[in-house]
């Protein structure tokens, strides 16, 4: 249906009706004093093979909460998406009940105090959450910057790269260190913030050729990879395995020509 | 402030992220040792409270270091939930959308302004100024959303994105000092322009922020310092 929307004559059709529906809520929400029933509920925009939009579904099951979820199409974004985070124009992007919230990490936090008597994904105590956040930030602004060069070296400079990327990982593993999971004995904030990793990883290393996450140099985190994608919620979600190889396998192709 | 409490902060003058925590414990009425490292000679007690990234502000409480400026303000806020106002608001989303713009403040104001400070070349320093500028507009839209007629981010008091930003007011005071760029126009941004003036005047405010001339010393030397190091690498 978000696809068909896109040529001009849908687009101004869509629109007209999205004012007069909004027109009928703004009246409706006179009268009750809430959002009507078209906003009421969560919706997720996302892409199937995005790891920062699979970091809110993963948030959002723990919780035991139901979405609808939007698949976007990067090249051709929707206009509500756009309209949603008019700042970035990134997903993920949450819609609770007609009220947009962008970043992935800012999005999990809200999700843990919206749904503050479900599962709980930051930890209690607050000396533990600004660890949980410290890690957080390292692993999205360290590792993930030294994990993309290895998806596109070749040779000698990959190995390079490989090592830069497991010096990094052993850092964020120390935060593994004694338990089963980032967040002691079940998933918490780390684990939904550097998951993806379990399962993204193999394949950045199957597409490029390397081996960064061994049993030899990163032996805690090869072993939660393996706990984490048995959790139920990660088994729910993940992208279909050849389908996110064959994306991968392009995407590394078209940045080395 | 609660019994016992034990704050340092291992911090240098210069740095806006020091800064921030200063105004975040100030704003909550907190007493703390304020520790300045010389960042070319780092203590012990630095290196060891920040091993993965030797750098400050570290906030170390009763011996428990907590690192990176924009945690430490929400650990602040966290720990000491019964003292002084809350730096956050209580509604999840409204402190969804103050984190966003925190965040917002850091990813796209200070890192093009910083790379334009930084820069080799005219080009480079041009494009970095541009994108901070696209950033100070932005924020202005965020401010007159957030603020919902009153003076701060926060609303009526100041909250996290207002200590996000009024962490750098010294330093955008110096910029205007030496190369006579407005970062907060009046004309442009006048929400900013009225919101730095108003920051600028709270106590807490005025007993964290560095002097500018101070600020103003500090930018000149090292831009010297980088020019000398540029042109001795060129006569190689």
């Amino acid at each position: 249906p978000w696809k068909a929307m896109h040529d001009p004559a849908t687009q101004i059709w869509t629109s007209f009706i999205a004012h007069e529906q909004k027109r009928d809520q703004h009246q409706s929400s006179k009268q009750h004093g809430g959002p009507t029933m078209a906003e009421k509920g969560v919706k997720v925009f996302g892409m199937w093979a995005s790891p920062m939009a699979i970091r809110v579904e993963w948030a959002l099951r723990l919780k035991g909460v139901g979405y609808e979820y939007v698949d976007e199409d990067l090249a051709s974004k929707s206009d509500a998406l756009l309209r949603h985070n008019p700042v970035t124009k990134k997903v993920p992007v949450l819609v609770h009940d007609g009220k947009p919230i962008a970043e992935s990490t800012i999005i999990v936090e809200y999700i843990d105090e919206a749904w503050k008597d479900g599962y709980p994904i930051m930890p209690a105590d607050p000396y533990d959450r600004a660890q949980a956040r410290f890690w957080a930030r390292f692993a999205d602004d360290k590792c993930n910057a030294a994990i993309f060069p290895v998806f596109t070296a070749t040779g000698e400079a990959q190995r390079e790269v490989v090592r830069e990327a497991q010096r990094c990982l052993k850092t964020l593993e120390k935060a593994l260190e004694g338990k089963k999971f980032f967040g002691g004995d079940a998933v918490g904030y780390l684990d939904v913030v550097v998951g993806w990793y379990a399962y993204w990883l193999p394949i950045i290393e199957e597409v490029s050729g390397a081996d960064v996450v061994t049993d030899e140099e990163l032996p805690l985190m090869k072993a939660w990879f393996g706990r984490f994608l048995a959790v139920d919620v990660v088994k729910e979600t993940l992208p279909p395995r050849d389908k996110l190889l064959a994306l991968n396998k392009a995407r590394r192709e078209q940045l080395s020509a | 402030m609660a019994g016992g409490d034990d704050l340092k902060l291992l911090g240098a003058w210069a740095s806006p992220f020091v800064t921030r925590v200063k105004l975040a414990l100030n704003f909550k009425g907190l007493s703390f040792e304020d520790v300045e490292e010389d960042l070319s000679n780092k203590s012990e007690l630095l290196l060891s409270s920040n091993p993965v990234h030797k750098k400050v502000p570290v906030l170390v409480h009763n011996g428990k270091p907590i690192c990176e400026s924009v945690i430490i303000v929400q650990y602040i806020d966290e720990a000491f939930a019964g003292i002084g106002p809350a730096l956050l608001p209580s509604d999840p989303y409204e402190r969804a959308i103050a984190r966003f713009w925190a965040a917002y403040v850091d990813d796209k104001l200070v890192a093009p302004w910083v790379q334009s400070l930084r820069a080799k070349t005219e080009e480079e320093k041009s494009e970095g100024l541009k994108q901070t500028f696209a950033a100070v507009e932005t924020l202005e839209g965020a401010l007159r959303e957030c603020s919902k007629g009153e003076g701060y981010f926060g609303g009526e008091t100041v909250g996290l994105v207002d200590i996000s930003l009024g962490s750098l007011l010294s330093w955008l005071n110096a910029t205007e000092v030496i190369s006579g760029t407005k970062i907060f126009d009046p004309v442009k941004t006048p929400l900013l322009a009225a919101w730095m003036e108003r920051f600028s005047k709270l106590d807490a405010a005025k007993a964290a922020l560095p002097e500018v001339d101070r600020v103003v010393e500090f930018a000149k030397k090292r831009q010297a310092q980088a020019a000398a190091a540029a042109a001795a690498s060129e006569t190689k």
